[in-house]
C-alpha cells in the first residue's frame, strides 16, 4: 500500500538515500507512528474475545500490522476492543475503562452484540450496541466476525488515523477537553444514563404500569 | 451397561405416605413433595435412595395455574437414571421453599439464581441474593407476568416479521427510546444506589476469622470483571489475611445474555442458534445437549449416519477444548503465550473442519432435531482422520513432553489440594474435575445417550484430587476422545443424515425433559417444558460452568492468592455458559 510509506509521494528521492531520507509532513510523520503501534486493551466480554484470541496466533497473527501488545490496563491502551455482548451490569465497568484510557482512543465494536445488541438485543440485561454510551470508530459485522475480518476492521482504524492532522484531532483542543468523558451509568431498577435523567423523569411520570413483578 | 431403570421404580409414596404424591400431569414424571416435608424427604432420597448427587435446581412458573414449582433432579454417581422431585407453591408472594443447601451445598448458586430470575424464596439459605442482575433490579425476569422493555409479543414469529414484514425499530415503541423499564413516576436524581452494600456484608459474614495465622489487618480485594486471568467478565471479591485468602464471593451476571427468557420466546429450531453462544468453545456439544432434549420430548429416532457425525463433532469438540484449557491454564500460571500458540495451532485444525462440515468456525448450529443438518463430505472424514490418527496424537504427547515435568509447573501444581471426591459430589461438581477427585462419572457411561454405549473407551479417572491430576486428566480425556472417533470413522454408515423431513416448526408434545450430556466441562442439561404449542413453556439451561463455581468458595478459602487463579482455571469456566 502506497500510504504505508512515510514519504509523500511527489517528492522524487535518489534510491539510495531512500531508507534514510524522507520528505513528509508532520501529520503524516504522527500518524505513521501511531497507526503502526495501536495497543489494543486487552479485554474479552463474550464469545467475540476468543476470535480476538485466535486473531493473535499464528495462523492470522495481527502483530504483522503492529498492534499485537495487548495491555491489560486501560492506562497504557490505545484503542478498545469491544469484543461481545455489552450487559447493563458490566456497562459501568466498561464506561470506567474507557475514561481511563489516555487520549488518543479508540473504539473498535466487534460483531453483532457489541454493534447493535445483536441476537440478543431483547434481552432485558442486553445494551443495544455499545455506540449508545460510547464513540465507536469501526463497527465489525459478523457473529462473531472471523479473524480476517477482524483484522479488516483493523486496516480500517489505521485508515482512519491515516486521515487525522494534529490541528483537528479533540485531543490537542483547548476547547474540546474532556469531550469524550463518558459519565458513570447506575444500575438502578434498570440502567441509568445520568444524561438522561430529565428524558426517563418525565416518561415515568406517564408511564402505565405494564408488569406486576 | 445396566438398563436405565425407571424413576418410579423409587417408591418414595410408600416411604412417605402423605408426604409425597406422584406427578400425573400428561407427559411429567417425579414425584411431588409436599412443601412442609421437602428437607425430610430430600434426605431420605440422599441417604436411602442413593441419589447423592443433586444436579438441577430450577423453577418453573405455572401462571395460569397460580403456582410456582421447583423442580429438583439428582442422580446417583454410581449411574443410572435420576428421580425427579418437585415442589409446588402457591403463587402469592412471597413464595417460600426450603432451601436444600444444608443437605445439597450444589444448591446454593441454583437457588440463588431461582431467586433472581423467579422470585422463589429459599428459607434457610445461607446468603440468599441475587445472582445474575444486581441487587435492585426491578422484579423476576422470568416470571410470566414480567415482560421485558422490547417486549413485542409472547411467542416468535413476530407478526411484524411475518407474515406482514414491517419491522418496527424496537426503540421507538419503548417510552424511555432504549431498553429499559422503568417504574411509574421513578425519578432518577433521588435514586441512591444500593452499592453492594449486600455482597460486602455477605463476604464478611462469610470469612474466616483470625485463623490465618497471622495478626494482620484483614482487606477486600476486587478481581475483575475486568481481570485478564478470570476467563471473561467473572468478578472475585476476596478478603486476605497477608497472602491467604479468608473469604471469597463470586460476583456474576456480566455476560447475562437471558437465554432462557430468550429461548421461552423463540420455536424449539430457533434456539440452537442461541445454543452455540452458552459454552462458546463448544457450539457443538451444546447442540447436541439441546436437540437430545427436545428429542426426547418429541419421542423421534435419530439417522444412524447422523449419531455418528454427532460423536464425531462433540468429540472433536471435547478435543479442541481441553486444548485450550491446557494453552489458558499455562497463561495463568504465567507461561505467558507460548503453550497457547502450541495448542491454538491445532485448535484451528479442527475449526478448519467445523466449519467445512457447518460453514462457520465457532457458531456451528449443525444439530437439528433427528439429525443434523449437512452431510460430511468423504474428504473431510479422510482429513478427520489425518488429524486424529496423526497429527493429534503426535501433538499432544509432544505438549506432555514440553510440560509435564517443568520444575514450576510441577511445583505450582503437584499437591496443592482441588477438592477431594466427597466434597465434589457435595457441591455437585460433574466433569473432570469430579473425574480427577477419584469419581468416574462419566456420563457417556453412567447414562448412555446417543450412541456411546457401542464405543470402546475408559472413562478417564485420576484419584488425588490435587490439580496435578486435573491437569493430566485433560490430556487423559483428549486420547480417549481420539479412540471414540477413530471408531466413529470406522463404523460411520452411509444413509440419510436427518430421519426427518427439514420443517421451521416441529410439534413437540406436552410435557417435559431434561436431557443431559457429557459436555468437555461437566454435565450440560437442558430443561424443557412443553405445552404443546410451537414454542417451549420453560427453557432452561442447566450449564457445567456455573454449577462447578459453586464450590469456589470452599475450594479458595485458606489457599493463598497466588493459586487462586490456577484453581480458578481448573474447573474450567467458560462466562457465555456460566451467566447464559
Amino acid at each position: 500500500m502506497e500510504n504505508e510509506k512515510l514519504s509523500l509521494p511527489n517528492y522524487n528521492i535518489p534510491e539510495d538515500i531512500q531508507n534514510v531520507v524522507a520528505i513528509t509532513t508532520l501529520d503524516r510523520l504522527y500518524n505513521w507512528g501511531r497507526r503502526s503501534s495501536v495497543w489494543p486493551l486487552m479485554f474479552g466480554l463474550a464469545c467475540c474475545a476468543i476470535e480476538m484470541i485466535a486473531a493473535q496466533t499464528a495462523r492470522y497473527d495481527m502483530a504483522r500490522f503492529g498492534m499485537e501488545v495487548m495491555r491489560p490496563t486501560p492506562r497504557q491502551a490505545d484503542m478498545m476492543l469491544v469484543s461481545g455482548t455489552v450487559t447493563k451490569k458490566m456497562l459501568p465497568a466498561i464506561i470506567r475503562l474507557y475514561n481511563q484510557m489516555p487520549e488518543p482512543k479508540y473504539v473498535v465494536a466487534m460483531g453483532a452484540c457489541a454493534s447493535s445488541g445483536g441476537p440478543f438485543k431483547e434481552g432485558y440485561n442486553v445494551v443495544a450496541g455499545i455506540d449508545k454510551f460510547l464513540p465507536v470508530d469501526v463497527y465489525i459485522p459478523g457473529c462473531p466476525p472471523t479473524p480476517q475480518a477482524l483484522i479488516a476492521g483493523m486496516i480500517k482504524l489505521q485508515e482512519k488515523i491515516d486521515k487525522q492532522s494534529i490541528k483537528t484531532v479533540r485531543w490537542y483542543d483547548k476547547n474540546k477537553a474532556d469531550s469524550n468523558y463518558v459519565p458513570m451509568p447506575i444500575l438502578g431498577p434498570d440502567l441509568i444514563d445520568v444524561r438522561r435523567n430529565a428524558e426517563y423523569k418525565k416518561a415515568a411520570a406517564t408511564q402505565t404500569t405494564q408488569e406486576s413483578a | 451397561m445396566a438398563a436405565p431403570a425407571s424413576t418410579q421404580t423409587v417408591d418414595l409414596i410408600a416411604r412417605f405416605p402423605g408426604m409425597v404424591t406422584a406427578d400425573t400431569r400428561p407427559g411429567f414424571t417425579g414425584f411431588i413433595v409436599n412443601k412442609e416435608n421437602l428437607l425430610e424427604v430430600a434426605v431420605a432420597i440422599r441417604d436411602e435412595f442413593g441419589y447423592d448427587l443433586l444436579t438441577a435446581v430450577t423453577g418453573v412458573d405455572y401462571l395460569a395455574e397460580n403456582k410456582m414449582e421447583v423442580v429438583y433432579h439428582a442422580f446417583k454417581t454410581t449411574g443410572g437414571a435420576g428421580l425427579i422431585f418437585r415442589v409446588q407453591v402457591e403463587r402469592v408472594d412471597p413464595i417460600e421453599v426450603p432451601s436444600l443447601t444444608g443437605i445439597w451445598p450444589g444448591a446454593d448458586f441454583q437457588e440463588r439464581e431461582a431467586w433472581d430470575l423467579l422470585g422463589i424464596k429459599f428459607t434457610g439459605h445461607p446468603d440468599l441474593r441475587r445472582i445474575l442482575m444486581w441487587e435492585g433490579y426491578e422484579g423476576h425476569p422470568l416470571r410470566k407476568d414480567w415482560k421485558e422493555a422490547f417486549y413485542e409479543e409472547e411467542v416468535k414469529p413476530f407478526k411484524s416479521r411475518w407474515p406482514d414484514g414491517q419491522h418496527i425499530y424496537s426503540e421507538f415503541k419503548n417510552p424511555f427510546r432504549d431498553n429499559l423499564n422503568f417504574p411509574k413516576d421513578f425519578d432518577p436524581e433521588k435514586y441512591e444506589p444500593e452499592n453492594e452494600k449486600d455482597l460486602y456484608a455477605s463476604l464478611e459474614n462469610h470469612t474466616l476469622k483470625g485463623e490465618g495465622g497471622l495478626k494482620t489487618d484483614q482487606i477486600v480485594v476486587n478481581m475483575g470483571p475486568h481481570h485478564p486471568s478470570t476467563h471473561g467478565v467473572l468478578r472475585v471479591a476476596v478478603t486476605l489475611e497477608g497472602e491467604t485468602i479468608m473469604g471469597l464471593k463470586p460476583v456474576m451476571g456480566y455476560l447475562h445474555r437471558n437465554h432462557d427468557k430468550i429461548g421461552e420466546r423463540n420455536t424449539y429450531l430457533q434456539t440452537i442458534p442461541y445454543t452455540d453462544r452458552l459454552d462458546y468453545f463448544n457450539s457443538m456439544s451444546n447442540n447436541f445437549g439441546y436437540v437430545t432434549t427436545v428429542e426426547k420430548l418429541m419421542n423421534i429416532p435419530v439417522a444412524e449416519r447422523a449419531e455418528y457425525i454427532r460423536v464425531i463433532m462433540a468429540e472433536l469438540s471435547r478435543i479442541q477444548n481441553h486444548l485450550i484449557f491446557i494453552g489458558m491454564l499455562m497463561n495463568d500460571l504465567g507461561t505467558m503465550y507460548t503453550p497457547s500458540l502450541y495448542v491454538f495451532e491445532e485448535r484451528e485444525l479442527i475449526l478448519d473442519i467445523f466449519e467445512a462440515v457447518s460453514g462457520a468456525r465457532m457458531m456451528c448450529n449443525y444439530y437439528r432435531f433427528g439429525g443434523v443438518v449437512r452431510d460430511i463430505p468423504d474428504d473431510i472424514l479422510q482429513r478427520i482422520k489425518d488429524l486424529v490418527v496423526e497429527r493429534i496424537p503426535a501433538k499432544t504427547d509432544e505438549m506432555e513432553r514440553f510440560l509435564n515435568d517443568n520444575e514450576i509447573l510441577v511445583g505450582r501444581l503437584k499437591g496443592v489440594h482441588l477438592i477431594n471426591a466427597e466434597d465434589a459430589i457435595k457441591y455437585s461438581i460433574t466433569g473432570p474435575v469430579l473425574r480427577a477427585a477419584g469419581v468416574p462419572y462419566d456420563l457417556r457411561r453412567a447414562d448412555p445417550y446417543s450412541i456411546y454405549d457401542r464405543f470402546d473407551f475408559d472413562v478417564a479417572v485420576r484419584y488425588n484430587g490435587d490439580m496435578m491430576d486435573n491437569y493430566l486428566i485433560r490430556f487423559d480425556e483428549i486420547r480417549q476422545s481420539l479412540r471414540i472417533i477413530e471408531q466413529a470413522l470406522k463404523q460411520i454408515p452411509q444413509g440419510p443424515i436427518n430421519s426427518q423431513k427439514p420443517a421451521y416448526q416441529v410439534r413437540v408434545p406436552a410435557g417435559e425433559a431434561y436431557g443431559r450430556i457429557e459436555s468437555p466441562k461437566g454435565e450440560l442439561a437442558f430443561y424443557v417444558v412443553s405445552n404443546g404449542k410451537p414454542n417451549p413453556y420453560r427453557y432452561h439451561v442447566r450449564p457445567a460452568s456455573f454449577v462447578n463455581l459453586t464450590a469456589i468458595e470452599h475450594i479458595c478459602r485458606g489457599a493463598k492468592i497466588q493459586d487462586f487463579v490456577a484453581l480458578l482455571a481448573m474447573l474450567d469456566i467458560v462466562m457465555g455458559e456460566l451467566d447464559r
